[in-house]
């Protein structure tokens, strides 16, 4: 199973500013490997961000995100002790969500 | 004692109709765990296609979208953008590669009280020009810059 993101929300202002590091491989599914076979695409399709159970950032991603990606973003509304979760989905219908507390 | 009946079956109609829309969306061919993506938008070459694929017929070029970015990428693989918009009713952010195989890379759905403005990292096979398209308000707007990539993020 994929390993644990790096979520990091902190108050910038009266926003809250949040940092997510994914552990993904993001195969595009236009590399081979040494035998000259294609390896076949493994990438994340669609991550969520909800705060206090509110969607406050939904994406959908192609394989050009990059091996490991990062987003950060900012919303209005949250304060100090408040519950940030980001969920991701890939094309293998593979899943992860992990929660961070604003700081 | 009539009317009770076509009640019934109004409602009964109406849940069947319900029931079919969501089984059909369900087992649309490649989205039965992906809902909620864009398999169109993600296959197109160009952005003129990409704006058909998001619903939208054409996007006028605004200066009111800022791309931050490095000019010169030297590892394509990993080219950091940070994507704002001050168009007022921001919806969505998309970032698009232009010679990246497949152009769009990644789309940002913004709600209200989200600041219109992301950062995230994409691949670049070569050096090509990037564009910002933004929803704003229904319509769609964009921005271009080039990025100069030394060494590319494709392929192997």
């Amino acid at each position: 199973m994929a390993d644990p993101m790096k979520i990091r929300a902190t108050m910038a202002g009266d926003k809250v500013e949040v940092k997510v590091l994914m552990s993904h491989e993001m195969e595009t599914g236009q590399r081979k490997d040494s035998k000259g076979a294609a390896i076949p695409a493994h990438f994340i399709q669609n991550v969520t961000a909800t705060h206090n159970g509110k969607v406050v950032l939904s994406a959908e991603w192609g394989p050009a995100v990059s091996k490991n990606p990062f987003l950060s973003f900012k919303f209005a509304g949250g304060k100090p002790g408040d519950k940030v979760s980001i969920t991701w989905t890939d094309n293998k219908g593979e899943k992860r969500t992990d929660e961070a507390t604003v700081s | 004692m009539n009317n009770d009946r076509r009640k019934v079956l109004k409602s009964t109609g109406g849940m069947a109709v319900l029931g079919l829309a969501a089984s059909a969306g369900l087992f649309k061919p490649g989205s039965a765990w992906a809902q909620g993506w864009n398999k169109d938008a993600f296959a197109t070459k160009n952005m003129a296609d990409t704006v058909k694929a998001m619903g939208g017929s054409g996007a006028a070029q605004s200066a009111d979208i800022v791309i931050a970015s490095p000019d010169i990428a030297e590892n394509g693989a990993v080219v950091p953008f940070t994507i704002s918009s001050r168009l007022p009713k921001t919806e969505s952010i998309a970032l698009l590669v232009e010679k990246n195989p497949n152009v769009l890379a990644a789309s940002f759905n913004i709600p209200a009280g989200t600041e219109a403005g992301v950062t995230t990292r994409v691949k670049m096979g070569q050096t090509s020009n990037v564009t910002a398209l933004v929803k704003a308000d229904g319509k769609f707007y964009y921005t271009t810059k080039e990025v100069k990539v030394t060494m590319g993020g494709c392929g192997g």
